[in-house]
């Protein structure tokens, strides 16, 4: 590799490595870069990142497979980004997902990065299941195709193949035919959205299937999208105006908060209970939105929200982003962050743990059966909370 | 797996032992000018008992262990100058207990600044501890172990006066406790036990403190920083020794930088004020600022900035960037407090001569017994040149700190050199002593206070 070749070459060694990046707001330990709370080792911190990203540049240190795996295990949390006081911060996940691309282009990936690619371009997900199995999450519920409704209804790979994660892309889909909301699914015709696959380092194979997506949106006349993921959210709010893709995007949270403000949605049922909320990093840190779910917990009869200690901008990731929930570089261990976030909500008191994420889900529902705290608390997305507020069978 | 690295493992665990040459370059580097320099392990432990395992082993085969906290000392006191074992004791982060009474707190050797600030501010929001100009990930035991200073400097010392109690795990293996604890009491006091003060400043070469018992104090509900200006250097003694006579500050510091460039040549005073009540806010703001400093203001030599209400983290690590380079260092010195305008004329002329803004600070220890008088040198960490040139104004400012008086604080080996040049011969054979008898196998942060 060249300095010529990375486009942050005059920038990267700027990083004076004061360890900012590895806190949450409220300095309350140094575990909020979920990779340097998993092996507390300074190369796994963001600053750690940037220092062997410009020894490798200037050959100082050479490739390996540990250098690789290194860069993987950020999660693009951007906790590094909201922490750092220096001005250069705004680049900071550029900086990494720009080495992740040489590596891409230079074939010196770690295999379940490899394997993710590869299933997405063989089978449109990251999991490598059969891409015609895709709509097979609508199955046993009537959920309406999308023919030009107001909304399409955008699922993403985990709501669409994972068993836990389908349950919320379904529930999701009740609740928004209970509310008298015009929206249809793509089923088997969707893709992925390719947030993961930018994340990667894969920015080739992402502007096609960026462009691929945006042609066939254009095409079904979607003006409107609701999705269940942040992550597809992040991508199509960010990145595929950047495609010719100008779409007007929510996230589900943001639809359900209009819907109950606008009385579209009754709540009033209520359910007593303890809540508390994990903010997901695509839609908090990446896209500022915090409220939107504390809102709709909050117009619930009966839910006391408690806020984990490190919350909003200050949340620690559930360690999935990044593709860490396929390649899983950071499982295994009491100190993955989704086990310390387990952890910590089970701190707070409450007996539920709300996500807005099928991501977090799927990490976070691990992560408490790993702690054995499955019969305390339990992990549920909010469009779950809704239905039982609203009584809908 | 070579067999030292297959016994580290054995003792911390496979994930928290590495040879990877990623980890041997991370923690080959200081973040300041010194050349790096690799171990051959960097290992992360999570107890004491762990630690101790890992000196038996480092004796045994000989190698060095460097012990590292936030690494932040920028003098390069924790660069493996000979090899051996990295010794990261970060993840020994637990805060073991607060003592709400008797204003204590004993924390493991890796718990942060910022890590006890967060603490005391949700459960003992009566309390506070003296925190750095560091960034928050500073160790408290890191700090205390190289003399630090923090915000608390001005009426209650040195941080290293603060603590109440040691874990210290010894070069030889022995695991030692100093202050009350060693009587199998609490960790309320490190008097009147015979004094046995055989690890503060020496830098890791004696021995890894483990676990630090740390005076606390009352944290009043209003905090805040009143500004200062005046155009005149040789004001700045006279208002400190006013200023603390007052007994009224709990932090006072005097600095003057380059940029930005409408403030060059001026010294701004910030001094920190607590207080439980609005009476009492006011009773202080007009001892210091009118009946104190109302002369200075009336005869037009100085200025009140104003008086901002609660206390911002340190931002020290901005100074990095200010030739967008990513790199500072510092000569950090405790200074008499009158030496304040010739430690800013000589150093603002070394700044110069090497073409770097100036920045030099000034914090006050004690009432006026003292100051840690800093000279900063920004450098570009890709561009060699500018770090040659900060390294050469270090050296230069290390002479002079000397030369006007004082005495090098956390000195890298440069300064080390020149204070051992200088140092009482009598003295200089007792520490010797110490040295051989606590570290018959020289493994402990070798290369630095070589005196052996």
């Amino acid at each position: 590799m060249t300095l010529t070749s990375y486009k942050y070459a005059d920038t990267i060694h700027r990083c004076f490595r004061c360890g900012y990046c590895k806190f949450p707001t409220n300095w309350a330990d140094v575990n909020n870069c979920p990779a340097y709370a998993r092996f507390r080792m300074e190369t796994y911190s963001c600053g750690g990142r940037l220092w062997l990203i410009r020894a490798w540049l200037s050959n100082e240190i050479e490739w390996t497979d540990h250098l690789a795996k290194i860069m993987y295990t950020c999660t693009a949390c951007k906790n590094c980004e909201e922490k750092c006081p220096l001005r250069f911060n705004v680049d900071i996940m550029n900086m990494i997902t720009a080495v992740k691309g040489e590596m891409v282009e230079r074939g010196l990936i770690p295999s379940q990065v490899k394997d993710f690619l590869e299933n997405i371009q063989r089978q449109g997900n990251p999991y490598g299941k059969a891409r015609a199995k895709r709509g097979e999450w609508t199955e046993g519920i009537e959920i309406p195709k999308y023919k030009g409704q107001d909304f399409l209804y955008y699922v993403g790979c985990v709501g669409s193949y994972d068993t836990r994660a389908q349950e919320t892309a379904r529930t999701l889909g009740k609740v928004l035919t209970k509310a008298g909301v015009s929206f249809g699914v793509l089923g088997g015709e969707e893709n992925c959205d390719g947030n993961e696959v930018n994340a990667l380092g894969e920015e080739t194979l992402f502007e096609m299937m960026a462009e691929e997506n945006v042609t066939q949106f254009k095409e079904l006349g979607v003006q409107k999208i609701v999705t269940l993921s942040p992550h597809s959210y992040n991508t199509f709010k960010n990145d595929y105006p950047l495609h010719d893709g100008n779409f007007e995007v929510f996230h589900y949270t943001q639809a359900l908060r209009d819907l109950i403000q606008g009385e579209r949605l009754d709540v009033s049922r209520g359910l007593n209970t303890r809540v508390a909320y994990h903010d997901p990093c695509f839609l908090g840190r990446w896209n500022g939105e915090y409220d939107a779910p504390r809102m709709i917990l909050n117009a619930i009869p009966g839910i006391e929200l408690v806020e984990l200690e490190k919350n909003r901008a200050g949340a620690l990731c559930c360690g999935g982003g990044g593709g860490n929930f396929y390649t899983d570089f950071l499982g295994g261990s009491e100190s993955s962050p989704a086990r310390i976030r387990a952890r910590e909500a089970y701190d707070t008191g409450a007996n539920i743990l709300a996500v807005a994420c099928p991501n977090c889900m799927t990490m976070l529902e691990d992560a408490v059966k790993a702690e054995g705290l499955e019969d305390k608390i339990d992990v549920k997305d909010i469009s779950e909370i809704v239905v039982e507020a609203t009584g809908i069978a | 797996m070579d067999h030292v690295k297959e016994a580290l493992a054995v003792i911390v665990g496979e994930e928290h032992v590495s040879t990877e040459p990623e980890e041997l370059y991370i923690y080959s580097y200081d973040l300041g000018t010194t050349e790096p320099r690799r171990p051959d392990y960097a290992v992360a432990p999570r107890t004491t008992e762990e630690v101790r395992r890992i000196v038996e082993l480092a004796n045994q085969e000989k190698i060095p262990i460097v012990p590292l906290g936030g690494g932040l000392s920028l003098a390069g006191l924790a660069v493996p100058l000979q090899g051996g074992i990295a010794l990261d004791l970060k993840r020994m982060d637990t805060i073991i207990e607060v003592s709400e009474k008797a204003r204590y707190a004993v924390v493991e050797c890796g718990v942060s600044q910022g890590q006890l600030t967060a603490y005391l501010e949700k459960n003992h929001p009566n309390l506070m501890h003296s925190e750095p100009g560091a960034p928050p990930q500073a160790t408290i035991a890191g700090n205390v172990a190289i003399h630090g200073q923090g915000d608390l400097a001005q009426p209650y010392g040195f941080n290293s006066d603060m603590v109440n109690g040691l874990e210290v795990v010894l070069p030889t293996g022995e695991v030692c406790k100093f202050g009350s604890c060693a009587v199998g009491a609490n960790w309320y006091t490190q008097h009147p036990l015979p004094d046995v003060g055989l690890f503060l400043g020496w830098a890791g070469t004696t021995g890894i403190i483990t676990k630090v018992s740390l005076k606390l104090y009352p944290r009043k509900k209003i905090q805040g920083v009143g500004q200062f200006v005046v155009e005149d250097e040789e004001l700045i003694p006279e208002i400190i020794y006013r200023i603390t006579h007052t007994e009224a500050a709990h932090d006072v510091v005097a600095f003057s930088q380059a940029i930005p460039p409408f403030a060059s040549g001026l010294h701004h005073i910030t001094i920190n004020l607590s207080a439980d009540s609005e009476k009492e806010l006011d009773f202080k703001m007009e001892l210091i600022f009118d009946d104190t400093l109302g002369e200075y203001i009336r005869s037009g030599d100085g200025g009140f900035l104003g008086f901002n209400r609660g206390l911002q983290r340190p931002q020290i690590s901005k100074t990095a960037d200010w030739r967008k380079g990513g790199g500072f260092e510092y000569v950090g010195a405790i200074m008499p407090v009158e030496t304040y305008p010739q430690c800013y004329r000589r150093g603002r002329e070394i700044s110069e001569r090497h073409d770097i803004p100036y920045t030099v600070l000034g914090r006050v220890i004690g009432m006026s017994h003292a100051m840690m008088f800093s000279w900063t040198y920004a450098f570009n960490r890709a561009d060699l040149e500018t770090i040659r040139q900060a390294r050469e104004a270090l050296h230069e400012t290390d002479d002079l700190a000397l030369e006007l008086g004082g005495t090098i604080w956390k000195p890298g080996i440069y300064g080390q050199k020149l204070v051992l040049e200088r140092i009482d011969p009598n003295t200089l054979k007792l520490m010797k002593k110490v040295k051989q008898l606590l570290d018959p196998n020289g493994i402990m942060n070798p290369g630095n206070w070589e005196v052996s």
